[in-house]
């Protein structure tokens, strides 16, 4: 029978590994929003749960990095612990749940509220990293398009909601225009967040697992939310404040407090709701930190 | 086989490498920027930088050009040996090592295709020293202006015009690196 | 004072010592080993190696105890342990010709060379349930035969013979690998027949069953379904010459199709091709049938926009991995981008409820001057 008792290597992956998706690295960062094709391995967790953004952290670690990894901007959610551990496993590497201390974020659906440093790195886990898939399922005819610079297939999709319901219909996954080539899906982070990508100090990585691709925007690039002069893009939140920090200008979640319809928002950010606590602010029905 | 082929690699080969690749993703990210590459004592006369690169990212999967002044028996052997690159023609290379004399003129290196730009060369480049001085940078990665010690300005102006096709540059001098993608703005 | 939910860790943990616990069931019922998976499971464990893409019984019973018997979730166990495995090369083609047949059937002649063997086979099983199984009893040896000698050669050698059939072009090129390189259209044969050899069996079922209700019909016959072991050999560069290095138990089937002829060429038979790991006929007749309907191309016949035809839409779907995790992953949270569009259908609904009031509004003020 098999030997089942083994090592793995550093960061999990083995270095032939690692080297095939540090090369799709390098040319997806002198590409910026080009997708570029990789051999994604089989993880040991499922596709659709980060294994683009877990082979993207795993080939850029070092033994020095301090990792935070969040889903919905949560530190605490299961498939964030998930993955911390996973590293924290295959390579003894630091972690954090403060967004100031970390050299590597991976991050599901959300950018940080605090802004980014140049010494950071923004790991995204991507679903399908083809913004134009939603207008045409076919990866052959979605490369010509980007090939050919042929988006006004998006633009008349975007017009036609901006026609029939007086907005542009779309509320996460909003597609951007990187360094005025790529039109790039930024993986599915509210509209919201949409700002912080465009002329960022910390260099994003993109992965798709399942659909084999790696696609990054350097540091200090511009990144425009695709609109019309007319309709300009609006990032959006909901119109409340924090209900623990009292925080105006944050990302929010609903949460369904009773059975009656009552509700509270509070910021998806834990670790900026966490730190503003800590700092004296408090919201409607919370409490400074120090003394819950 | 020589003492020299088998030594000189990464000694904590994931470790090293993972620390290498970390100085050429930051230094492509930021062009201009200068790094420090240590793990790799290639034989002369590829430089320690080099040699942490072909370490860091090249293997059996990636047809390598050496330039004449570096395809000695002891760097191909040395190469062959810690990373099972073949090489091959120029028109083939996904990575091209040499002097920028001798990579000269660049014609000849893939540039990627416009489904697949990506499927290009890079160039690393040995140049005699690495200086934040000289040719003036802009474009994606750098936050106004960065300066670097190019050797002309001219061959990348050329390349940044055929975006988003054209060749990457990684340049080391000893054990020092920085990198020029396709996307920088280069002015002499 | 609202607390936001903790202790994501905790919960993990618990639901994995809950899950070790249902998997082993009521522990007065003896534990099963994975020798009994194996040897009694043996068609389960066949399909977790095919589509796992790793030839080990033993580990694919393992997967299957320690998945609870999700095949799909065995068949998981066994490709992410795969991808970790180091790879010293690759063996030589196989010879299914020298194969040891245990099964081997031909629906297109009565007999031929080596003859009609239906082996271990439900076919003529009346599917009625033994109760006599669940009293633990002992089987009594199935009568033996002296094993035939010398290689069983394939029918579809016999109508290339009289250039009956399609030849296929022997290669000497290294096929792609659908597990080194991620995938692109148009793929060659040996690519797709790749992916088809690890898809979902269910998948591959369901597309051959639609080439043959019309959707890219073609009608097919089984030229020859064979089971049996073969030997794995492998060249050692050191010594000059291959050594065997395994005996793997194979299914392959190739199938007879029609052909009408082209402006080019006089009517021929065609065929299509299904080879698996184990002892897995359904899936190697589904493949054979698909591999046939995506050669249209090749073929000069007309694209009819069959789903089995489109070899864009099999390759990008048929993978069962590839499948579970991306529909299952709709379950976890994803309250960020509901936010997102909750707050965008609200805004919506307050902006048309205002037009409607308003358009209301001059409605009556019309009405009333």
């Amino acid at each position: 029978m098999t030997d089942m008792s083994q090592d793995y290597n550093f960061a999990y992956l083995d270095e032939q590994t690692k080297r095939m998706i540090r090369r799709a690295l390098l040319k997806a960062v002198a590409i910026p929003g080009y997708q570029v094709p990789f051999a994604s391995r089989e993880m040991p967790m499922p596709y659709g749960w980060g294994t683009g953004g877990v082979q993207v952290t795993a080939a850029c670690l070092t033994p020095e990095d301090r990792l935070k990894v969040i889903d919905q901007g949560a530190d605490d959610t299961t498939n964030a612990v998930s993955i911390r551990k996973f590293f924290e496993r295959t390579a003894d590497v630091a972690v954090t749940e403060a967004t100031s201390e970390a050299s590597i974020i991976q991050t599901r659906h959300r950018i940080p509220e605090q802004a980014l440093s140049e010494e950071q790195i923004l790991v995204y886990q991507v679903p399908i990293p083809e913004p134009l898939r939603f207008l045409e399922p076919r990866e052959s005819e979605t490369r010509k398009m980007h090939a050919l610079e042929e988006y006004g297939l998006m633009h008349v999709k975007l017009y036609e909601d901006i026609a029939k319901n007086g907005h542009i219909a779309t509320a996460f996954a909003y597609p951007v225009k990187v360094e005025g080539r790529y039109v790039m899906d930024p993986s599915p982070i509210p509209k919201f967040d949409n700002p912080k990508m465009d002329d960022c100090p910390a260099l994003q990585l993109f992965g798709a697992g399942r659909e084999q691709r790696i696609y990054a925007v350097p540091p200090f690039t511009k990144v425009v939310s695709l609109d019309f002069e007319d309709h300009p893009f609006e990032a959006g939140r909901a119109a409340h404040d924090c209900a623990l920090c009292g925080a105006g200008d944050s990302y929010l979640d609903e949460v369904i407090i009773d059975d009656e319809g009552g509700r509270m928002f509070v910021c998806s950010d834990t670790d900026h709701c966490r730190t503003r606590r800590e700092a004296g602010h408090t919201g409607a029905l919370g409490v400074p930190e120090a003394f819950a | 086989m020589q003492a020299e082929t088998l030594s000189g690699g990464f000694a904590d080969t994931a470790r090293d490498a993972a620390r290498a690749f970390r100085a050429v993703l930051d230094a492509m990210a930021r062009p201009g920027s200068i790094h420090e590459m240590a793990g790799a004592a290639p034989p002369a006369p590829l430089s320690p930088a080099a040699g942490a690169v072909a370490l860091t990212l090249c293997d059996p999967e990636t047809p390598v050009w050496l330039a004449p002044s570096l395809a000695t028996p002891e760097v191909e052997g040395w190469l062959r040996f810690h990373t099972g690159a073949p090489l091959g023609p120029r028109e083939a290379a996904q990575f091209a090592f040499g002097s920028w004399e001798e990579l000269a003129p660049l014609t000849d290196f893939p540039i990627g295709t416009a489904e697949f730009p990506d499927r290009s060369a890079t160039l690393v480049v040995g140049l005699p020293g690495l200086a934040p001085a000289g040719a003036r940078l802009t474009g994606p990665g750098i936050r106004e202006a960065a300066a670097l010690s190019l050797p002309e300005a001219e061959a990348f102006a050329r390349n940044a015009a055929l975006y988003p096709l054209g060749l990457d540059f990684i340049f080391t001098a000893g054990s020092r690196l920085a990198a020029l993608p396709r996307t920088t703005r280069v002015e002499g | 004072m609202y607390v936001a939910v903790k202790g994501g860790e905790r919960a993990i943990e618990n639901a994995h010592a809950w899950l070790a616990e249902e998997r082993r069931g009521d522990t007065s019922v003896p534990e099963l080993s994975v020798a009994q998976i194996r040897e009694q499971m043996g068609l389960a464990v066949a399909r977790v190696m095919a589509e796992g893409s790793l030839y080990d019984p033993d580990l694919a019973a393992l997967a299957i105890k320690q998945a609870r018997g999700d095949l799909i979730e065995a068949v998981f166990l066994i490709r992410a342990y795969r991808t970790t495995l180091p790879r010293f090369g690759a063996s030589r083609p196989i010879e299914t010709a020298d194969m040891a047949c245990k099964r081997r059937v031909s629906a297109t002649f009565k007999d031929a060379p080596g003859g009609q063997v239906l082996g271990p086979t439900f076919d003529y099983t009346h599917r009625l349930l033994d109760f006599a199984l669940a009293a633990e009893g002992e089987v009594p040896p199935a009568p033996q035969a002296e094993p035939a000698e010398g290689p069983v050669p394939h029918i579809t050698g016999f109508l290339n013979r009289e250039g009956l059939i399609q030849q296929e072009r022997p290669s000497e090129e290294t096929p792609p690998d659908l597990t080194r390189q991620p995938l692109e259209t148009p793929a060659d044969r040996s690519l797709r027949l790749q992916a088809l050899a690890r898809g979902d069996e269910g998948f591959i079922l369901g597309l051959g069953y639609s080439t043959q209700r019309g959707y890219a019909k073609n009608h097919a016959f089984v030229g020859e379904l064979r089971i049996g072991d073969v030997e794995v050999e492998f060249d050692i560069p050191e010594l000059g010459f291959a050594v065997t290095i395994a005996e793997i138990e194979v299914t392959e089937c190739e199938t007879v199709n029609q052909f009408k002829g082209s402006k080019l060429e006089p009517p021929q038979f065609t065929r299509g091709y299904g080879l698996t790991f184990g002892m897995a006929e359904r899936k190697a007749i589904s493949m054979a049938l698909v591999d046939r309907a995506m050669r249209w191309r090749e073929l000069g016949e007309d694209y009819v926009g069959a789903p089995a035809q489109d070899e864009e839409f099999v390759l990008y779907h048929c993978d069962s991995i590839q499948a579970t995790g991306f529909v299952e992953h709709i379950k976890l949270p994803h309250y960020v981008d509901f936010q997102a569009e909750l707050e965008l259908v609200r805004r919506m609904r307050r902006e048309a409820a205002e037009a409607q009031a308003a358009a209301g509004a001059a409605a009556m003020k019309e009405a009333a001057e």
